[in-house]
């Protein structure tokens, strides 16, 4: 479904260029749901990053559904089928929760169906739907509004870049049942970048990435072991005692 | 009484489809073009001046007056001196737009000055909506200035908005609370071309528990150029706020100057300013929602308007 061919992307930096994604190779194929993991710093958000078009690689290929997307802006490739969710998703000031969801659906839902989507991800519709996407939300509630629009889309591949990311304990436990019913209901593939050993339990494969490489791929039943108690694997719960995610 | 481009831009300035409901004015090109007054809302035309008296007695409650404007003729040059008289413990809403359609070559403009003299507990709803249309090389010009005297206990709600087609305005409201009095001002603004805006507010609060919350937001697009100066003054103990935020595009430019001045101990006073342009990463999560980068910036700009 979507294969990254020798993409390498560079950034230019003080001391020259620094390679972010190296020569990279990687194939996520059609109904899987596939977790990227990795120490921080190791090029998996910048690698979600090209594949929404935010960055363009400074080599190698990008195909969706056998297309070539590598030149093609990040429109053309939401359009395609490709979902985004930002690890720190977007304020707008007088954009309402209810116009969002419409631009992500790309039609004039009713406010009930967009309540739909609201309360898939835990939140009491009639109290978001007319709420400003502005700073008056909080950083959780953000969160799981950003993960409402990708589930109105509705897209054959939906990437989320941290999606635990400041959310709290009891919102977790939900994001977890979010992506099991998404896991079921989705006709595509489901990439999600994670440290939670929670989220990688429910992955079919794992993807390991360090200094922007693949270290190691494959079903999660052969990855899994070998990372838990690393940082790439962390306890959802140990993490929010250590107060680590109570933002 | 009203021809087809009259008609449209009595749709855009005051949502009128017809002949509106309760009271009004209509004011074509310098000349009334139909008024219909109501038990409770009386409008006479002024001798002296051009303009009307609107009195609305005391104790009316859910009724309307539509005032609207229309210039389409170029070169038309108008000025009129609009007074209202709210009666205590009315409830009203007033409708005031104003739009010109010219498409000569000789300068329209419209230049209004209202008073409201807003009794005791009566609340007030006022809109004022600016429009401006017409190819022509002539500019269309609005100068509006409004005085506001409100009376204890009473309530006003202004919004006032300038989306489009205006090439000058120059606006200047004046308004003083008497206790507990409360007006909350809400502009909105657009500017693009070569357009030049400039809204001066001076709010005095002269009573106790007076409060004034005076907001504008605006976007400047190309080399258009906005002022917004509103002065909130504090004489008692009273509450008093006033923001401006703007989005700045292409080559324009905006002064914000709110400014405060506290002539009691009790005077609680509140400005806030913020002028930027659109968050790049604003234009790129509405893309990956499937938007081009022009609908994206087009969502961003109206609501932030709305």
């Amino acid at each position: 479904m979507l294969t990254l061919e020798n993409v390498s992307f560079e950034v230019q930096e003080e001391k020259g260029q620094k390679e972010i994604i190296r020569d990279m190779n990687l194939t996520i194929d059609d109904h899987k749901f596939v977790v990227i993991t990795g120490p921080n710093g190791g090029g998996k958000s910048t690698l979600a990053k090209l594949i929404a078009g935010i960055e363009k690689p400074t080599a190698g290929r990008i195909y969706f559904e056998g297309t070539d997307i590598t030149e093609l802006s990040i429109t053309e490739r939401a359009n395609l089928g490709i979902s985004f969710a930002f690890q720190q998703p977007v304020r707008f000031k007088g954009i309402q929760v209810l116009d969002l969801i419409r631009l992500a659906a790309k039609k004039n839902l009713s406010a009930a169906d967009a309540c739909q989507y609201l309360s898939e991800v835990g939140l009491c519709a009639k109290d978001y739907i007319k709420r400003e996407v502005n700073a008056s939300l909080s950083g959780g509630e953000l969160k799981r509004i950003e993960i409402a629009t990708v589930l109105a889309r509705n897209t054959r591949m939906s990437v989320f870049d941290e999606p635990e990311a400041g959310i709290d304990l009891w919102s977790f436990q939900n994001l977890i049942q979010v992506f099991e019913r998404m896991r079921k209901s989705t006709d595509g593939s489901i990439l999600i970048i994670s440290h939670q050993e929670r989220i990688l339990n429910i992955a079919d494969e794992i993807v390991v990435i360090a200094d922007g490489r693949i270290t190691r791929q494959g079903p999660k039943e052969e990855v899994l072991p070998s990372l838990l108690g690393t940082a790439s694997a962390v306890d959802a719960c140990a993490r929010f005692y250590q107060g680590g995610d109570r933002r | 009484m009203t021809d087809q481009i009259q008609q449209r831009i009595l749709e855009e300035v005051a949502d009128l489809h017809g002949v509106p409901e309760g009271a009004y004015n209509i004011r074509a090109n310098g000349r009334m073009a139909g008024r219909n007054t109501t038990a409770n809302i009386d409008i006479t035309s002024k001798t002296e001046v051009s303009g009307i008296d609107i009195r609305i007695r005391p104790g009316t409650r859910n009724e309307s007056v539509h005032i609207p404007v229309v210039l389409s003729e170029s070169g038309m040059k108008d000025m009129v001196y609009n007074d209202f008289y709210i009666g205590e413990d009315s409830d009203v809403v007033i409708v005031a737009g104003c739009g010109i359609h010219n498409c000569g070559n000789q300068d329209s403009q419209h230049d209004g000055i209202h008073r409201f003299y807003v009794g005791k507990n009566a609340r007030v709803r006022y809109v004022e909506k600016h429009y401006g249309e017409g190819d022509g090389n002539g500019k269309r010009i609005l100068n509006p200035v409004t005085e506001v005297t409100m009376e204890e206990g009473s309530t006003m709600e202004m919004e006032m908005v300038q989306i489009k087609g205006v090439d000058s305005t120059d606006r200047k409201t004046k308004a003083s609370l008497a206790k507990g009095a409360k007006l909350v001002v809400r502009e909105r603004l657009m500017t693009h071309g070569s357009q030049y805006a400039v809204s001066d507010y001076v709010v005095e609060l002269n009573g106790e528990e007076a409060s004034a919350d005076v907001v504008s937001r605006s976007v400047a697009k190309d080399s258009s150029y906005q002022k917004f100066d509103s002065r909130i003054v504090g004489n008692a103990p009273c509450t008093g706020h006033t923001e401006c935020d703007a989005i700045i595009m292409g080559d324009a430019k905006i002064l914000a100057v709110p400014q405060l001045e506290a002539n009691h101990i009790d005077a609680a006073l509140i400005h806030e300013a913020a002028i930027g342009k659109i968050a790049g990463e604003q234009i790129v999560k509405l893309m990956t929602l499937g938007l081009t980068e022009e609908e994206a910036e087009a969502q961003i700009v109206n609501g932030f308007l709305k």
